[in-house]
């Protein structure tokens, strides 16, 4: 009975392609969609987390000669002597990969020397015995070495012993920097004594670039949420016309004797082979996905850190696992439901293939009121929501709860349209659509969320891009920025440089306590640089003026949010009550930060001394000074920072972003766009019955045809209507929800009218696109079979 | 064979419950044909469901043989549909996926009755044996219907029911359909019970019961 039943499932199959490719392709784009997402974000972490743990780099303060030579080998051991916890480092290139040289014993644990090694012959890499380690690849690019291949190596690098490395690039003794231990014996003799030629180069500042990683991360996972709620969509319509179409069939089988319990395991079997069958296509297609895009985002990456990161793909089997439970957990929510009305199908209901347009009535009632309990909760959560988990069960509730809504909308829509009509096919048309409505409902549906994606991840990127172009115009106002190595050094730098620029300006802070809370607090020097550039979210009247007068504080929007503090409340610094005058946009710091004039914080800190500096300088005398500076001082141009360089990398990452973020709109669109073919094409077959009246009463085959055009195009307009203001609900809460729980801050949300109108033309032209080749079929139907509708043998 | 002990059945109406059958009795043995007649709504559909297997009595019982399909769960009923009953509908109900030779031999594979011999007798006597390898859809209306006969009869089960088995044909070919059903219901000595709207195939069986409003008139 078994094998008969299934046959005869599998026969329908057989017998109707194009409906198991519609199938197979929802399955398969769904779950390339979100694994194209996730294989970006997770190649990326892995990437970068390869490169952290693997060199360590920026994360330890280094030691260099000012003049950018290598260092000898005495000076090493004099540091070492004299109470220094260094560690020598080599590096260079070989065959376009980075060689780095370093020592097993003396480099600090982090530095992944053992976590690279693991499970191979670390004795021989501390013996100097030649091995490198690296990745694959970078094997293939070494035939000539022995290179250990360890998955955690950072891409396009070999690490290896100094002493190897040195013998490789062949600069034998030569260290190029010493990495500093964390860890300092508290006795050491000074710096300037033990190596006078050498520098401090403090750790990397990341705070900032792993905050706007972790932001761009937050972009691709609320993505990849939204790809997936398409995806969901794409796949419960594919799953829904599926059993539809077999409805009758179904009942034939029931009626000779196949029990409903075993029918339905049999179809429930056979989903989850088309959804192995679909997942791991869309596994393969979504690594192709990933594979184009990630060339962008390792750029990104490696603007962030510096560091080499792979912009090839691995398949990794975490993606097949995650790719196929998305395939099987998707197929499985959608074939619930889709079986459940199967059980409760009476066995000798009339077998009417429009059946779906007759229940669809009481599931519109249903969907209405789930839509409106959904939204209720959607708008509570607004007031409510706090924390990460919040922030998406929102964004969760909103989708859904649109998405829910959406076929009552466009019913009351189409209804009130009909109502304008006055020849008869208008009246005619009007009345089709709206009974065309419960069949292309999830594609539709699958077209709201991809344009709400649209709209509110543009809208969300493009306005971190304003925000973060303005927060950089703020913050990085001066020209140049010097760091120098002690006080005396700045004391003679200030002295220099004071008649040469227009201003140099300290920035000095201190660590502190407001409001139980770790704060970084500034000493800032009146001068318009500040009065000029900086916005404050909130602010009291004259704040400048009162706040270089020693009176207020400012603060940032993390520290004012963690205390619950507003402008006008006041806080204790230093045993010291201030007023609060403004509150400041702080993005990608992690931490509380306030600022009070330089005469206070020298009042409160007498005990440090400036050694950052910001200088006011025209633009095109920055190379100049920087070089002039380098020749007549003993500053390096190592320790000068061009202001310019830093905004044209942060505006980069932005560009790369929007890069990403634009691939992703464009693929998601597309697919929404086939999701709308695949419903035209499997209700082709259910429209004949419909339009052959029309047909039989006068209108010609053509007309039909034009009119089946203009109806998708029609319905995705009015899908692009209410996708408008869903995506910028999306985009509020992305940013003002989400964002705040994620980070602590706020992003101002600004709206791209343009974009918005370039996306409706998108959407219209996919929905046009998806719709021309079946009213093309339609239009040529041959009347043999428009006249088998009026047939009894039919 | 069957017997039909007073089955009554009420639908649930938006003007409120409808007794579509009210103590319906009648009995059928092995070989012998039995026509149902009455108007429309007087309920011969519901019993033929009834007695399939495919509809729940509210009351009474339908025993074939010794067995109460009112009685039955679901899988019960499955199991007395594709073993001991035959079906043959008025739409065909043939599964359009599936070539003519697999319709055929259908129900006999699910009551694992399949035999080959048996059904290619099948086929030569409706005079499909040239149309085993199209689908459904490429044959006409008799011949589709001579493809349910044909799948109805070949588990040989005990019990025959046709609801209406020529209604969607020409009269020529209606009654060549129903010259196969009675010859071939002869040589298996199975039951049938037809339901008609038609005095003529009436006429054509051994008996004849006809409901008025839910009851043998």
């Amino acid at each position: 009975m078994t094998r008969a039943t299934l046959h005869a499932l599998l026969s329908h199959w057989w017998r109707s392609p194009l409906q198991l490719f519609t199938l197979l392709a929802g399955l398969a784009l769904a779950t390339a969609l979100w694994s194209g997402v996730q294989a970006v974000n997770a190649e990326a972490r892995a990437s970068y987390r390869a490169a952290s743990t693997t060199l360590g780099e920026g994360s330890y303060d280094r030691l260099a000669r000012r003049d950018g030579q290598p260092i000898d080998l005495t000076t090493y051991v004099a540091l070492r002597r004299a109470g220094w916890l260094v560690s020598p480092v080599i590096t260079g290139r070989m065959n376009d990969v980075r060689i780095i040289g370093v020592e097993p014993l003396t480099a600090p644990g982090s530095m992944g020397v053992a976590e690279m090694a693991q499970g191979a012959d670390i004795a021989g890499f501390i013996a100097g015995q030649g091995q490198l380690f690296g990745s694959a690849d970078v094997a293939a690019r070494l035939p000539d070495f022995d290179v250990i291949i360890s998955e955690n190596a950072a891409p396009n690098t070999a690490v290896t012993d100094i002493a190897v490395a040195q013998r490789i690039l062949g600069r034998p003794d030569e260290i190029d920097s010493l990495v500093v231990a964390p860890v300092q014996p508290i006795r050491q003799d000074d710096l300037a004594q033990v190596a006078p030629d050498l520098i401090r180069q403090r750790a990397q500042q990341t705070t900032d670039t792993a905050q706007l990683t972790d932001s761009f991360h937050l972009n691709l996972t609320a993505f990849g949420l939204l790809s997936f709620a398409v995806g969901i969509f794409i796949v419960n319509g594919a799953i829904g016309l599926a059993f539809e179409q077999r409805r009758p069939v179904i009942r034939t089988l029931r009626a000779l004797g196949v029990p409903l319990r075993r029918l339905m395991l049999l179809m429930a079997a056979e989903l989850m082979i088309f959804a192995v069958i679909a997942g791991a296509l869309g596994v393969l297609l979504g690594y192709m996905i990933a594979a184009l895009l990630l060339p962008d985002v390792a750029a990104t990456l490696r603007g962030l850190y510096g560091a080499d990161v792979s912009g090839t793909l691995q398949l990794r089997p975490s993606w097949w696992a995650s790719g196929l439970a998305i395939a099987l957990g998707g197929t499985a929510v959608a074939a619930t439901g889709a079986l459940w009305k199967l059980a409760k199908m009476p066995l000798l209901a009339a077998a009417q293939k429009r059946a779906l347009a007759m229940a669809a009535g009481r599931r519109a009632a249903a969907q209405a009121m789930i839509a409106t309990l959904l939204l209720t909760v959607c708008v509570i959560l607004c007031v409510t929501a706090q924390g990460l988990i919040a922030g998406f069960a929102l964004l969760a509730c909103l989708l859904i709860g649109a998405a829910l809504a959406l076929p009552f909308i466009l019913d009351r829509a189409l209804a009130f349209a009909s109502r304008g009509a006055r020849s008869v096919v208008t009246q005619w048309f009007w009345a089709d659509t709206r009974q065309q409505l419960p069949g292309l409902s999830l594609a539709l549906m699958a077209l709201l969320l991809a344009m709400a994606a649209n709209v509110g991840v543009s809208t969300m990127v493009s306005s971190f891009r304003t925000t973060f172009t303005g927060f950089l115009e703020q913050r990085l106002t001066s020209e140049l920025y010097v760091d120098t190595a002690d006080p005396a050094q700045a004391t003679a730098f200030v002295a220099y440089a004071t008649p040469l620029v227009d201003a140099v300006l300290p920035i000095m802070f201190s660590q502190t306590t407001i409001a139980d809370q770790p704060t970084e607090i500034y000493g800032t020097r009146d001068h318009a640089t500040y009065r000029d550039n900086w916005q404050m979210l909130s602010a009291a009247p004259d704040l400048w003026d009162t706040t270089f007068a020693g009176e207020t504080i400012l603060l940032n929007e993390q520290l004012a949010r963690r205390g619950g503090l507003s402008v006008g409340d006041y806080v204790t610094v230093q045993g010291r009550e201030m007023a609060i005058a403004g509150i400041y946009g702080d993005y990608g710091n992690p931490i509380g930060q306030a600022i009070i004039a330089e005469a206070l914080f020298k009042e409160m800190y007498p005990e440090i001394t400036p050694d950052r500096f910001g200088l006011r300088i025209a633009p095109e005398r920055v190379p100049d000074f920087i070089a002039v500076l380098s020749a007549q001082t003993d500053i390096s141009a190592a320790q000068t920072i061009n202001q310019a360089g830093i905004k044209a990398l942060s505006l980069a990452i932005f560009e790369r972003t929007f890069t990403v973020t634009t691939a992703l709109n464009i693929l998601t669109l597309a697919v929404a766009g086939f999701a709308i073919l695949m419903s035209l094409l499997t209700l082709a077959a259910m429209r004949v019955p419909q339009l052959a009246p029309a047909w039989a009463m006068g209108m010609t085959r053509a007309q039909l045809g034009r009119l089946e055009l203009l109806r998708a195009v029609l319905l995705a307009m009015l899908t692009a209507v209410v996708a408008l203001p869903l995506g910028l609900a999306l985009a509020w809460a992305l940013l003002s929800v989400v964002n705040v729980a994620a980070f602590g801050w706020k992003l101002p949300m600004y709206l791209f009218p343009m974009d918005y109108a370039r996306l409706g033309v998108f959407a219209l032209l996919a929905a046009a696109l998806a719709a021309l080749w079946p009213a093309r079929r339609l239009a040529r139907t041959p009347p043999a079979d428009l006249l088998k509708v009026f047939s009894n043998e039919r | 064979m069957l017997t039909v002990e007073n089955i009554h059945k009420t639908y649930a109406t938006a003007d409120g419950p409808f007794a579509v059958l009210r103590g319906i009795s009648l009995g059928l043995s092995a070989g012998e044909t039995l026509a149902l007649t009455g108007e429309s709504g007087s309920g011969k559909s519901t019993l033929l469901h009834i007695i399939g297997g495919l509809d729940t009595a509210d009351q009474g019982r339908v025993l074939l043989d010794d067995t109460d399909i009112a009685a039955l769960d679901d899988d019960g009923r499955a199991a007395i549909r594709r073993g001991s009953i035959g079906v043959v509908f008025q739409q065909f109900n043939l599964i359009p996926s599936l070539k003519i030779v697999d319709n055929i031999a259908f129900q006999a594979r699910l009551a694992g009755r399949y035999d080959p011999a048996w059904a290619a007798t099948l086929a030569e006597r409706m005079g499909l044996t040239s149309q085993l390898n199209k689908y459904p859809e490429q044959l006409s209306g008799g011949q589709q219907q001579r493809v349910a006969i044909a799948r109805t009869l070949a588990p040989k089960p005990r019990l025959v029911l046709a609801d209406e088995p020529t209604g969607n044909l020409d009269e020529e070919t209606a009654a060549i359909v129903m010259d196969l059903i009675l010859e071939l219901i002869r040589e298996t000595q199975a039951g049938l019970l037809m339901v008609t709207h038609s005095q003529a195939l009436a006429a054509r069986m051994q008996r004849r019961v006809h409901l008025r409003a839910g009851q043998i008139a």
